[in-house]
Order: C-alpha cells, then structure tokens, then sequence
C-alpha cells in the first residue's frame, strides 16, 4: 500500500487525521485554504454588525450584540490556530488576507444599512452557517473538527439572537416591519450563495468529498436551509423575494428560484458592494494595532529581563 | 509573538484538557488571552499554559514501536483470568 492509499484507508474507516500524521500536499493545501478561508469570515464578519454596535436600540441588544461580535473575533482564532497546526505561520495566513490574495465569504461584502439587518444577519447568516458547520464537526482533520464543535455549541446563540430581534420588529410598528421585510428581501439571496455554487459547478467538492473535509454537498445543505426557514418567516409574517418558492408534496422539500450566479462571481471576484471597504477596515485595524502588539512584545521583554536581573 | 497551547480543567474533579492555542508575548499574557478565548461562557475554573515548542510529542510514525508492545499483553486485563461464576464480587 502506498502513503496515499494507507491515508485513504484511514479517511474511509472514518478515522482523524491529526497535525503530525502523514497527509498528501494536496490534502494539506486544501485545508490550509479553507480552514484560513473560515478564519477570514469569521474576522470580516466582525465589520458589518461592528457598524451598528454603537447604534443598537437598547443595551439588552448592545450587550447581545457585543458578545456575538467578540465570539466571531473568538471563533477566528481557533480557526487561526487549526490553520497553524497545518504547519503555516498565523503571520502569513493573516498577510495573505490583508494583501487581498485570500477569500472569505462573500455575505460580508453586503452592506447593514439599517437596525434590521442585524437581525437578518443573524437569522440567516448565522443560520446558514450552522448548517455549513454542524456537518463540519465531522470533518476529517481533528484540529477542524474540535474548532467546529466549539462554534457550534456558541453559534446558536448568534441566530436565536437574529431571530428575536426579527420578532420584536415584526410584531412593531408599520414601519418596523417594513424594515424587517426590506432586509429579508437584501439578504435571502446572498444567504442561499453562502453554501456555494452547485456542486456540478464546484471545483473542489469531488475531491473534498472523498478526503472527508467536506462532509455534505452544497445543494443538499442549500435544501436544508430553504426547508428550515421557510416556515419560520412565515411565523414572522414577512415574504421570501422568491415568485418561484413554494412547497413541493413529491419532493417533500421547497421548490425555489435559480440564484442569480452572476451576482454570485461578481462579488466572489472582489466586485461586490463592500469589498473594497472590508478590506480597507481590516488593513486599518491591523496598522492602527501594531503600537499595542509592539508594546506587548516589550513589555514581555522586560519583564524577563527584570525576572532574570533577580534572579 | 510565541505559540502556547492551552489546557482548561472544566470543574474540580476532571483533568485539566487541551482546547486548543493561541500567541501571545508571554506567559502571563498567554494566560489573560486564555481566559478571553476559551472561557467565555464559564467552560472553565483553571487554566493551563505551556509553550508549544516546549511540548515533545510522540511521532505517529513510531505508533507501532510504542504501542504495539502492549497489545499482546492481555494478562494486564481482569477479563484475561478465568474464575467460576459462583464467586461473586470479584
């Protein structure tokens, strides 16, 4: 049996494959690049719900608010840290994102444009991405998985907290559900993106599939998510801009329009709404840092040099 | 900035377990970071930190010539002695 063909056998028995075990190049680059890719989300997604952090209409929603957004800056470094166990520097990883060579979700590129979109995001957004994760915690590399199972057990907050602020606007005034109607409309569609294109079209998910780093297909997540939350917009009251969504009895699933694809590479390729601004906001963030990771590292070194003039 | 994995003892009672890791400049910073990443929603009551460097692990590679001696060893389980039924609490 060859390296690769004893890898395989393991990934089959359903076995992890941990930081110092043997892995082809290509395995390891996979994951390199989804795994940072994830980190970079989860960092990105700080930036569109940091917008309303200051604006937030009470403290109980400012203090939820606060604590979603410090879990993502949470769930980004133990991404960061799964990511170093594959033997890449966290320096690099993050230089790659500041030099705009990596990709992070695309959902980010969307701007919040009022109150309600913060209850969208977490709705939908979180929503869709606890389907993408839930199925990740059995991923075959143990450093991911564990990262997973650690997300999920805090991401459920994200979207309970979404989902009430969505309630508390639909059951408001004529004007807060409007609102809360106009931010489903903007984010239904990009959310349905964030599983990724079909997979007849997806480069990667043959391959993945079969190492186990991907665990579901990207339609079949996509069902899910349509199936789950269709009927909790209806207990909102609010519409899915979708003429063509409606139940299917053969199916046993929602039928739903195409995704407008276009859209979908525009904003993959670096020309959505807020790309630009993203990463102009994570570049500022890092320049306007440096003094304090500086200052760390002296305060450090004295500290030791002071332990070491005791002693 | 240094690379420091982190071991967390969930309650009195229970080993302390590896979470995962994080930089930071030092010890005592590791620690105060430890804090803020792993234990926000209490999952902890003490927290370990050790540099990773100084962390020597076993090579999975040599998985045979350590673990393998053990294997046949099967006089170190209780099952391995037989004993007649009718003595009980044993």
């Amino acid at each position: 049996m060859t390296m690769e063909e004893r890898f395989q056998n393991r990934i089959d028995q359903d076995l992890k494959i941990e930081p110092k075990d043997w892995m082809p190049e290509a395995y390891r680059r996979t994951l390199v690049r989804q795994i940072s890719q994830h980190a970079h989300s989860e960092v990105v997604g700080m930036l569109p719900e940091g917008n309303w952090l200051t604006r937030a209409p009470s403290l109980r929603r400012k203090v939820a608010l606060l604590a979603k957004v410090q879990d993502e800056a949470g769930h980004g470094l133990y991404l960061y840290s799964a990511t170093e166990t594959l033997g890449t520097p966290r320096d690099e990883t993050i230089d790659d994102l500041l030099a705009g060579r990596a990709k992070y979700s695309s959902i980010f590129n969307y701007p919040t444009t009022s109150w309600a979109d913060i209850g969208a995001i977490g709705w939908l957004v979180d929503g869709a991405a606890i389907l993408n994760q839930v199925s990740l915690t059995r991923t075959s590399y143990g450093p991911y998985a564990r990262a997973m199972v650690r997300i999920c057990k805090e991401e459920s907050f994200h979207q309970r907290q979404g989902y009430e602020i969505m309630l508390t606007l639909c059951r408001g005034s004529a004007a807060q559900q409007a609102m809360a109607q106009d931010a489903l409309n903007r984010w239904w569609w990009p959310a349905l993106m964030m599983f990724g294109p079909h997979d007849t079209e997806s480069t990667h998910t043959e391959q993945s599939m079969k190492w186990k780093i991907k665990r579901e297909r990207n339609d079949n997540l996509r069902q899910r998510f349509v199936d789950m939350t269709v009927p909790q917009a209806d207990y909102l009251g609010i519409t899915i801009p979708d003429p063509d969504l409606k139940w299917n009895p053969d199916r046993h699933h929602y039928d739903f329009g195409e995704i407008d694809w276009e859209e979908f590479w525009k904003v993959v390729k670096g020309f959505g709404p807020c790309n630009r601004e993203r990463l102009e906001a994570r570049r500022k963030a890092h320049v306007e840092g440096a003094w304090i990771r500086d200052a760390a590292e002296a305060y450090a070194r004295r500290q030791s040099e002071m332990k070491k003039a005791i002693a | 900035m240094e690379l420091f994995e982190v071991f967390i003892r969930s309650r009195n009672g229970l080993h302390h377990k590896h979470v995962g890791s994080l930089h930071a400049p030092d010890l005592e910073v590791a620690l105060e970071n430890a804090r803020d990443v792993y234990t926000r929603r209490s999952e902890g009551i003490s927290i370990w930190v050790v540099r990773s460097k100084d962390i020597l692990a076993s090579n999975p590679s040599e998985q045979e010539a350590l673990f393998e001696p053990a294997r046949d060893k099967i006089y170190r389980h209780p099952t391995f002695y037989n004993l007649p039924d009718d003595v009980k609490n044993i």
